[in-house]
């Protein structure tokens, strides 16, 4: 067989027909995969919700809250409190935390979404059980959520303060969006 | 003050080469010699910024409204093929010396990965800079981050090819001959960017 | 079998890494570990096998002109496609992947097999090509990989072997140039000897 001659008919019409039927194998794709991705959207978020609340039956609810000029996306698990995520700079870039703050207004517990710290030494943020362990139960009424170098309340990452500082923060934005949704008496949905 | 922070992140940071990995292939293939070297840069500088721009607004405009998002990549790579094409056409027509220095590496960019790279960093990454609230890039910030990427591929592709003049003259085992001891210089420069890292 | 070089040709003689050189760029970026890079190759592998398949099915019918669009078009489906069933059905190997997918589009090896081999071959050649260079460049970044990891993190496929942390170097980037030159100089070895 004989490659089809270089007319601009031929070129035309091949061109099209590629596109179309690549197009049409992709939107075939995007039916079919769309549901598993939303369910495997939905699965991490709730299982990163389970993680840093109390257990509860009820269903969490979406919204969102400006404070600071910074807007926030939150989950409000009725009689367990709210699941916030905040995201502030690490040392490598951008570190995305989900914090659970009870209903009390104490920290439940933190888990890290996304980061890109250092291999071996901010990244420690995600396992070192000696620091995550210092957010549970955290009540920002009684101690200070920054890190003692600042005056603060809590043990830095040998070596990593810059992550520290990062994580702190970003659980004591957590903690004033907590509040601010407090005040507001309801939320915006 | 955050152009000037984008800036130095993409030049020293986050360089496109030596701290993501984007580009390698041309950037292997062409720096044995100092002046192809600059030429490539040359040509890179342009279609990234220009890639960028493009697809960025098409991103905007089109495929966000009409919730085609997961296209990206498919129209992406269509758009940067035909606007090197494009660009070559316009340069042989207007300006002849230009594509005298600039005109074999076209070709050439379509696959490089840098351009595809940026074009979908800007689209998809948050950034933050200098304790700002984390946003996605506005298009004066895409540009700003697109050309001073470049200027860092540039960056690390002269001061690269400058070293590889001088290895070629040094007597370099056999089995190191080639690209072996230019990944491992490479790699020692990449670790001197390190020292850059934690600075935005 | 006579077809069976096809496969091993990959492997060894054209092995996409370490002879070829092409795709540089996931190499480096993606073999922070041996399971990343073990990933890696096979997202590009499925690309491959497909993409050759597809384009020596193609390859007769389509003007000589217009052919590279054709196959950057081609590919880009098998591209997005995989997108698509990682987010769906792999969703952590997606997020440590990255960009680096959508990048398959532009990785040197699957272009350069389309237009080298799948344009001038059968479809079931072509499919064994495919599965040959698809292992070839798996087998690589997995090995990469796991140098990476043992010197990095101290640990091989993720389990542990030591307490504490490897040479960091390792894992961040100038440890991927480093590794993949001391490794290639060990190719250049074995093949001088053959």
């Amino acid at each position: 067989m004989m490659a089809a001659a270089s007319t601009l008919k031929n070129m035309v019409l091949c061109l099209t027909l590629v596109c179309l039927i690549c197009a049409a194998v992709v939107g075939v794709a995007y039916a079919v995969t769309k549901e598993p991705i939303d369910a495997a959207a939905q699965a991490k978020t709730t299982a990163s919700i389970a993680r840093v609340l109390p257990e509860s039956d009820a269903t969490p609810q979406e919204g969102s809250v400006r404070v600071g000029g910074t807007d926030y996306k939150y989950y409000k698990v009725d009689g367990a409190g709210y699941a916030i995520i905040s995201t502030t700079s690490g040392f490598g870039g951008l570190l995305s935390l989900m914090v659970g703050v009870a209903e009390d207004g104490t920290v439940h517990n933190t888990t890290v979404l996304s980061h890109s710290e250092t291999p071996g030494l901010g990244a420690k943020c995600t396992t070192d059980g000696n620091f995550i362990s210092q957010f549970q139960g955290f009540n920002p009424a009684e101690k200070t959520l920054a890190v003692k170098k600042d005056g603060g309340d809590l043990d830095a990452i040998t070596a990593s303060t810059i992550t520290s500082r990062a994580y702190a923060l970003a659980v004591s934005n957590a903690v004033d969006v907590f509040h601010q949704l407090k005040q507001g008496g309801q939320d915006d949905e | 003050m955050e152009y000037f922070l984008i800036i130095i992140s993409a030049i020293f940071v986050n360089n496109i080469l030596l701290a993501q990995f984007l580009g390698i292939c041309p950037f292997l293939g062409v720096s044995g010699k100092l002046s192809t070297a600059t030429g490539m840069s040359g040509a890179v500088c342009f279609v990234i910024t220009l890639a960028t721009v493009v697809t960025y607004l098409l991103n905007q405009y089109l495929l966000v409204p009409l919730g085609l998002t997961f296209l990206q990549t498919i129209s992406f790579i269509l758009v940067i093929a035909a606007l090197v094409q494009m660009v070559e056409i316009i340069l042989k027509k207007i300006s002849p010396s230009l594509y005298q220095a600039l005109g074999i590496f076209l070709p050439l960019i379509t696959t490089n990965c840098a351009v595809l790279g940026v074009a979908i960093t800007v689209v998809t990454k948050d950034f933050s800079f200098g304790g700002a609230a984390p946003h996605m890039l506005n298009l004066g910030q895409a540009t700003v981050y697109a050309v001073a990427t470049s200027l860092g591929y540039g960056l690390a592709m002269i001061l690269f090819a400058g070293l590889r003049e001088h290895l070629a003259g040094c007597d370099v085992p056999k089995a190191f001959k080639g690209l072996p001891i230019a990944l491992i210089t490479v790699g020692i420069m990449a670790l001197a960017f390190l020292g850059f890292s934690g600075i935005v | 079998m006579s077809k069976w070089h096809f496969v091993t040709d990959g492997f060894v003689k054209n092995n996409p890494t370490f002879v070829l050189v092409l795709g540089m760029c996931p190499t480096l970026a993606t073999t922070t570990s041996a399971i990343n890079g073990l990933e890696m190759g096979l997202a590009t592998m499925f690309v491959l096998i497909l993409s050759n398949i597809v384009i020596s099915l193609i390859a007769p019918k389509v003007p000589d002109k217009v052919r590279i669009p054709v196959y950057i078009t081609v590919i880009a489906t098998f591209v997005t496609v995989l997108q698509l069933l990682m987010q769906a059905y792999t969703p952590a190997a997606y997020e440590t992947l990255g960009l680096f997918i959508p990048l398959i589009v532009v990785n040197c090896i699957v272009l350069g097999r389309a237009e080298g081999f799948a344009n001038k071959h059968g479809v079931g050649e072509s499919a064994l090509d495919g599965i040959g260079v698809g292992l070839g460049f798996t087998a690589s970044l997995t090995v990469i990989g796991l140098v990476r990891e043992i010197l990095g993190s101290g640990s091989a496929f993720g389990w542990k072997f030591i307490s504490g942390d490897g040479i960091l170097a390792f894992v961040m980037a100038p440890g991927a140039f480093l590794v993949l030159g001391f490794l290639m100089v060990l190719f250049n070895k074995y093949l001088a000897k053959k």
